[in-house]
């Protein structure tokens, strides 16, 4: 058994039996994110949310998912067939790939890679033609411009999303989020983390994960009041599962990079408790409840704020925090608080 | 035949397949994502020769960033082809020297090249070989230690070109509209609205 396992062939089949246990971990967070989500808003609205598929409505999701299923795929007519039903596989095959370097313990990752952060940046840069794509083939104004605002949105966004990393990469020294981690890991439990020197762009971080997803309130490429469901609306049946799923992975994604690069990742908060795998997962459940209630609570914005906030304020404020990270790392200000490289832990 | 051939077979025969169907494909969004694929390809291609910091950067800013604008753009134009292919046979001659030259050109310098004792070896090892030096790492003492005055230059320029295409598509337009959101976050109730009490058959005034 050993001997078969450092075999091309063990070596390739334990690394599909990863993959499928970090596919089926997220696959089945999504089964019950999706009720959280709505539990979440039913409870801020007072209502009691699902409540009748499974104990306490626990089995929605799954109710809600083999219906999307059994449905019939309904094709308008002019749609560009190809393209069309690239779309929702890119942005679900998108969403679920960046989760081959994100490590839940130490050394728990799929690939170790050593630019992880870019990595997972590129994927979540790329999830942007899911959207585009799909509503171009649609053909039909509401997707196209929904689909319009989406790419505008997105790329805005990321520009600060990939500046506020670089404070993280430049306090670290390393791309690696093994590396990031551990240079978090101090006396102080909670105090260690990042969030602390880098307080600034936690709340920056946060803000550009909700456009980055399409989350409300910055959900203007699905905005049903004026775009019915924005480059969705041509969709039924398992495509629409498609890009559901993809967009709720991609939450998850940003609540797991917000743990590790801000809060920790496994590590525990109290100094003494037991470092592992449940932090991190609890701590991407508190971020996910915080991604529910800034749905349930902000109403969306308008366009032109949209775009004013994300180029003439975050990008300004973060471009200059880089630059304040460097000479606070440089010359290792604040015990070292922002040189992690340096001080060695 | 081992994976990594395997691979580079894989991405060096799409990249080329992709780059073929950009240009003879009709549709000019279909182009672009052909674009996209190639640019991915070149990508997987950077990995194998264990560059990955590169092939990362290539993604990001090449599929990203750059090529979104293209689909943004290419998207938004009617462009009527037919038409343009109407004007084919009138252009074909001029094309047709200039691409004979370009070949020519190209086997020219084919013709010429000679390659260092050491190349092989070089593109045998990319990597630098010294403890804790990843491509990251490398580059940036390329960039920013040994090359620091050019790569600075060359950023000051790129700055200036970007000024300089605002300033030339800037202007403002008298007379219309616009929306300050300062003036907008500071209204409150009591300046924006006013409470009358109508009288029934009185109305205001």
């Amino acid at each position: 058994m050993a001997d078969f396992l450092e075999t091309g062939t063990g070596i390739a089949l334990v690394i599909l039996a990863q993959s499928l246990l970090v596919l089926g971990f997220v696959m089945i967070s999504l089964l019950f994110l999706v009720y959280a989500d709505r539990k979440v808003w039913a409870a801020v609205q007072l209502r009691r949310g699902p409540n009748v598929v499974g104990p306490f409505g626990i089995l929605q999701t799954v109710a809600d998912a083999l219906k999307y299923v059994v449905k019939e795929v309904v094709i308008p007519a002019g749609v560009d067939r190809p393209v069309y039903f690239l779309a929702p596989l890119i942005s679900f095959v998108l969403a679920v790939m960046a989760w081959a370097v994100i490590p839940f313990n130490e050394r728990w990752v799929l690939s170790d890679i050593n630019v992880a952060i870019l990595f997972v940046f590129a994927v979540s840069s790329l999830e942007v033609y899911g959207v585009i794509m799909g509503g171009w083939a649609s053909n039909s104004k509401y997707a196209f411009l929904g689909s319009l605002r989406s790419a505008a949105q997105m790329i805005s966004y990321e520009v600060s999303l990939g500046l506020i990393i670089i404070g993280v990469i430049i306090s670290t020294g390393s791309m690696n989020f093994g590396a990031i981690v551990a240079a978090q890991d101090g006396a102080y439990g909670i105090f260690s983390w990042y969030w602390l020197p880098h307080f600034p762009m936690v709340v920056l971080f946060f803000i550009s994960a909700l456009a980055e997803t399409n989350r409300p309130p910055f959900d203007l490429p699905e905005a049903e009041s004026e775009l019915v469901a924005g480059f969705m609306v041509e969709y039924s049946s398992t495509p629409f599962l498609l890009f559901l799923a993809g967009e709720y992975i991609a939450i998850l994604l940003m609540c797991a990079l917000m743990s590790l690069l801000f809060f920790g990742g496994w590590l525990s908060p109290i100094p003494g408790l037991p470092d592992g795998a449940f932090w991190f997962v609890a701590k991407m459940a508190v971020f996910f409840f915080m991604f529910a209630m800034v749905k349930a609570i902000v109403p969306r914005y308008r366009y032109d704020q949209l775009m004013r906030i994300g180029w003439k304020v975050f990008l300004p404020l973060s471009l200059t925090w880089v630059v304040i990270v460097a000479f606070l790392a440089k010359f290792e200000l604040f015990g070292g608080a922002y040189a992690r490289w340096a001080v060695g832990g | 035949m081992g994976v990594p051939e395997l691979a580079f077979y894989g991405f060096a025969v799409t990249m080329i397949a992709a780059a073929l169907l950009v240009v003879v494909s009709r549709n000019p969004v279909h182009s672009v994502l052909w674009l996209i694929l190639a640019f991915l390809s070149s990508a997987g291609l950077f990995i194998l020769l264990g560059a990955e910091f590169l092939a990362l950067l290539l993604a990001i800013v090449y599929v990203g960033a750059v090529a979104v604008l293209f689909l943004f753009v290419v998207m938004m134009l009617d462009v009527d082809f037919a038409s343009l292919k109407a004007n084919m046979s009138k252009y074909f001659p001029l094309a047709a020297l200039i691409g004979v030259v370009l070949l020519m050109q190209l086997a020219l310098a084919y013709g010429a090249w000679t390659s260092a004792p050491e190349a092989r070896s070089l593109r045998d090892a990319p990597m630098p070989t010294a403890e804790g030096m990843h491509n990251t790492k490398a580059l940036g003492m390329l960039l920013y230690d040994q090359y620091f005055l050019l790569f600075q230059t060359a950023g000051l320029i790129l700055l200036v070109a970007l000024i300089g295409a605002i300033v030339l598509t800037l202007r403002h337009r008298e007379g219309i509209k616009r929306q300050d959101p300062m003036r907008q976050m500071a209204r409150d109730p009591a300046k924006a609205m006013e409470l009358k009490d109508v009288k029934p058959g009185q109305g205001l005034s």
